[in-house]
């Protein structure tokens, strides 16, 4: 009115968050646990967008890797093994404002949570997934995991795991309406922020499979990528993951991949020989289920009072 | 025309309207032949005139059975009369049948008895394979050996004045006999005929209009059946729905934003209603990848302060236990209505039993108190929604309601529910959260706290399955556990000393009292009601909480020299299969309430897939009264 803001009084003090806004407990992960990496990439990235820290919702399932909501100053949703998806979802469903994490293990997604993990996918609501895959259970004590390779010794396969592994990008890139898969190692700080960050930026469910060390049980199933640099293959695309050159420079078996090929993106996912890492896929265009699933949140008790007058006009008599 | 049975058809004199105080017809035909369509118009209609009405779907398990088969019988009970009917009574008194297999369906139900007066598709008489007309002529010679009143009537043959096929369209003309022969207002019919084919336009309109009204002229051509039964003395408004449609509005008029669900019968009807409605009060159906996914979406809405319900069926509430087990630790606002089926496994998919309620009561692992409440009519169907949502708001957890599918599918009539804005849940809540309040702010006494939600400045807190403290912060020690679980199970004794004691029905004390639970209450209600008639000291409650208990239980009970239950569930032989008590199973409430009040009671419970008649349990009851009786007799000469 007459060219005031109306609203002056309610002006708030612009509100900055530092690290320690995002820092909840103390981290009980071991010494040495990829884990660990993980959630200082995501706090920084909470801090460089400014997220505010009551709008940001941490869900997870049971697992190690799923102690992440605890270890943030943000809400949490610390579930039931394998089902923090339909959590996650339904949060979103009717909450579109708010900014969402999931933290999920590889048995958590790809073996007691695989039916909600293909349909999540499908819905394709706005939110960061982060695949810890470690390529067994932490939390139970080493039992073979979905992702485990033939041979690795568990305690429950004492002998080696006998079946060839699932590869959860392979398999979310073989989703329906699937929008965004990357992969990133939890032992490069820079690369794992700058995947976070641009999963983050995307509008549609990221996922993000994160290849994570297990000190306890599976210290050395990425020896070999972490000692040698050259079997890393950095994906490089202007649309794709920027990290840091200082942090990335090591890899020199770069590729230009273009993340809308999704072909491509199938083929590199596959890829056995190398640990193809940066956005393997993104298609920004793809339908969100929150886009039907919000219509309505604003509708007033009058109006919906008034509505139902109306409805149960149709069964008087 | 039969030359045998001749009561009730026209031979030359007309009768006018006998005035009737109710009556029981039913449609019964293949499954396809629309007879429920036309039974559920039929009871609009008579509900419109004002009558009392209850009906019963007649439901094949299969959705394309074999033609002509006893186990294909599908159709619709219609009792309505004078006053409020409760229950789908005892025998039909005419009965509408296509053909004559489907009858044999109903009579291994034990639905009609001598009298019952049957109008029957005659067509198969003449039909062209002579085992279909064998197997006609000796059904009806069987019939009437029984006793039955059989009119064998041209229905097919008149249908084809209208159309070429009256498999599409005979249920109309029906609806016209049916109209003719109980005097109902035709203008009424024909506006639920606009309704039912609105979608189809005119020209369906117009035909079956004509089917209508060529059953109606049919009736007065063939038949000098013609009753009267007068509407009620209610001036209330009312309003005629099914359970599901009443579970449906219950959930719009709680405000409820989200309908998370897995299709299972007989649950799914209610969100096909919702799914058509729903959006216009800004709600939203979600169609889960299954029941797990469907609980764990609503509880994440509910989590972040929208309001939301799972609605399922046995099979589904199993599925389910994990995370309401979840919702009970975390304490997070859930409804979940259970439409019960008959069970275990895929059990009886379309049929009714009362065998959830352990479930619903224990089937969480570990110490998990929750809200449990059962509909007893269609009518509370609806309020139990509305009062669900505000008590899973209140005290912070899950609340199951309990129908099932005895509700689900029968309509009645009841007073239109006078909305009002307590019921809808508030709008989300994104204020500053106090400082200082822990997330689980457990009154000592009540174990009541408030909850953060999402976007609470300063509220932040994770949500945990694991024991927590009052911060939720993760606890494992001895004492941090045993204040979670008490402070859980604080909640529900804070409910109970809210709620009243049941009323009971009839007298204070007695010799008998019967406790029920859910769907039973008509049916129960009715035959104490015609015991205490002759004379006999019987009475019933009937409870709709059954966690907490309602209150007063025992002191009741103690009023009354025998107590027992009757439920829809199973249960032993009495004495068990080798006189041990000890070892016998008992029906859930019994169980229940000998568990938890010490009095002996007794029981008595089947499984048939099919809501009780009156007369069975009047039966029942009497046969108890008299060993009350003799007991007695027997204690006084020992003396
Ligand atoms: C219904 C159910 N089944 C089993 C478990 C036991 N459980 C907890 S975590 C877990 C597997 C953890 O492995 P992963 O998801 O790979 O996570 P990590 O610990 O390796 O991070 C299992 C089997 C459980 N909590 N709930």
């Amino acid at each position: 009115m007459f060219g005031l803001k109306t609203d002056w009084s309610l002006e708030t003090l612009p509100r900055y968050f530092t690290l320690e806004d995002y820092e909840g407990g103390t981290a009980r992960w071991c010494p040495g646990c990829g884990d660990h990496g993980v959630l200082s990439a995501v706090q920084k990235i909470c801090r460089d967008e400014q997220l505010v820290p009551e709008k940001t919702v941490c869900v997870s399932g049971i697992g190690c890797s799923s102690r992440f909501p605890h270890y943030m100053k943000t809400y949490g949703f610390h579930g039931l093994h394998g089902r923090a998806l339909p959590v996650a979802c339904g949060i979103k469903a009717r909450r579109p404002d708010l900014t969402i994490w999931v933290a999920t293990g590889d048995g958590d997604c790809c073996s007691i949570g695989a039916a909600h993990w293909v349909h999540a996918i499908r819905y394709n609501m706005d939110m960061v997934v982060m695949l810890f895959d470690n390529n067994v259970y932490g939390l139970t004590k080493n039992q073979t995991s979905p992702t485990s390779r033939p041979g690795l010794k568990t305690n429950t396969h004492p002998r080696g795991a006998v079946l060839p592994p699932l590869n959860p990008s392979e398999t979310t890139l073989g989703i329906a309406n699937v929008s965004f898969v990357a992969q990133t190692v939890d032992w490069n700080p820079v690369h794992v922020y700058a995947t976070l960050r641009r999963a983050y930026h995307h509008k549609g469910l990221s996922f993000v499979r994160i290849f994570q060390r297990c000190p306890q049980y599976t210290p050395r199933v990425f020896e070999d990528a972490q000692r040698d640099p050259s079997l890393i293959m950095l994906l490089e695309h202007e649309d794709g993951v920027r990290a840091d050159e200082a942090g990335t420079k090591i890899y020199k078996n770069r590729v230009a991949h273009d993340p809308r090929d999704l072909n491509k993106a199938r083929e590199l996912a596959a890829r056995e020989d190398v640990l193809p890492i940066g956005l393997l896929y993104c298609d920004p265009t793809r339908p969100r289920y929150e886009e039907f699933s919000s219509v309505g949140v604003d509708v007033t008790i009058e109006e919906k009072m008034q509505a139902l007058d109306k409805e149960i006009d149709r069964f008087a008599i | 025309m039969s030359s045998g049975q001749t009561a009730g058809t026209k031979d030359g004199q007309a009768i006018g309207p006998k005035v009737l105080g109710e009556c029981i017809v039913e449609i019964v035909s293949d499954s396809g032949e629309g007879a429920q369509k036309a039974g559920q118009s039929f009871a609009t209609v008579c509900a419109k005139m004002g009558n009392g009405v209850w009906t019963v779907e007649i439901i094949p398990a299969e959705i394309k059975p074999p033609a002509r088969s006893r186990a294909g019988a599908s159709g619709i009970r219609i009792r309505f009369g004078s006053r409020p009917m409760t229950n789908m009574g005892d025998y039909a008194d005419l009965v509408v049948a296509f053909n004559e297999q489907v009858l044999y369906g109903r009579l291994l139900n034990d639905a009609y008895r001598e009298g019952t007066v049957i109008l029957l598709e005659n067509k198969w008489a003449s039909d062209p394979d002579e085992q279909i007309r064998d197997m006609y002529n000796s059904a009806v010679e069987d019939f009437r050996a029984r006793g039955l009143i059989v009119h064998e009537l041209p229905m097919h043959e008149a249908c084809l004045e209208f159309v070429n096929d009256p498999k599409l369209g005979k249920n109309m003309f029906v609806l016209g006999m049916l109209s003719g022969i109980f005097d109902r207002d035709p203008s009424i019919t024909r506006r639920e005929i606009a309704a039912i084919f609105k979608k189809k336009g005119e020209a369906v309109i117009e035909t079956n209009n004509k089917l209508f009204q060529g059953g109606i002229d049919f009736a007065r051509k063939h038949l000098t059946y013609h009753f009267s039964v007068p509407p009620m003395s209610s001036k209330q408004e009312l309003i005629v729905t099914n359970g599901n449609d009443a579970v449906g509005l219950g959930v719009m008029a709680a405000g409820m934003e989200l309908v998370s669900m897995y299709p299972i019968t007989p649950a799914t009807s209610a969100t096909h209603y919702l799914a058509g409605v729903f959006h216009k009060m800004g709600g939203f159906i979600h169609q889960a990848e299954d029941e797990i996914a469907a609980i764990g979406f609503a509880i994440g809405a509910s989590y972040a302060g929208k309001t939301a319900c799972t609605i399922t069926s046995g099979p589904g509430l199993a599925l389910k236990t994990e995370f309401i087990g979840l919702a009970v630790m975390a304490e997070v606002p859930l409804v979940i209505v259970d439409v019960q089926r008959g069970g275990p496994a895929t059990g009886l998919p379309t049929k009714i039993e009362q065998g959830d309620l352990m479930a619903a009561l224990y089937a969480s692992p570990g110490d998990s108190p929750k809200i449990v409440m059962a509909a007893a009519t269609i009518e509370e169907c609806f309020h139990m929604v509305v009062t669900a949502r505000q008590l899973a708001e209140m005290f912070r957890g899950p609340v199951i309601v309990l129908t099932d599918a005895n509700l689900a599918t029968g309509q009645t009539c009841y007073p239109r529910p006078k909305l009002s804005e307590d019921w809808m849940a508030p709008p989300l809540d994104q204020s500053p959260w106090p400082e200082g309040v822990a997330p689980y702010d457990w009154d000592p006494q009540t174990g009541l706290s408030r909850r953060p939600i999402p976007g609470q400045r300063g509220g932040q807190y994770v949500l945990t399955g694991l024991a927590h403290t009052k911060h939720s912060h993760v606890a494992y020690d001895p004492r941090s556990n045993q204040v979670g679980c008490e402070m859980r199970s604080r909640k529900i004794a804070a409910l109970r000393s809210t709620l009243k004691p049941p009323k009971v029905h009839g007298d204070e004390e007695g010799d008998l009292l019967v406790v029920g639970w859910g769907s039973m209450l008509g049916a129960i209600e009715e035959a104490v009601d015609r015991l205490r008639a002759e004379g006999h000291r019987v009475s019933n409650v009937h409870l709709r909480f059954l966690s907490p208990l309602e209150p007063g239980l025992k002191e009741i009970f103690e009023r009354f020299t025998r107590v027992m239950t009757v439920e829809l569930n199973y249960s032993d032989p009495s004495g068990g299969f080798d006189g041990d008590w000890e070892g016998a199973r008992r029906s859930h409430l019994c169980q229940h309430l000998r568990a938890q009040t010490l009095v002996d009671i007794d029981h008595w419970s089947v499984t048939p897939g099919q809501p009780l008649r009156p007369g069975q349990i009047y039966d029942v009851l009497k046969g108890r009264l008299e060993a009350i009786r003799s007991a007695e007799g027997s204690a006084v000469g020992a003396r």
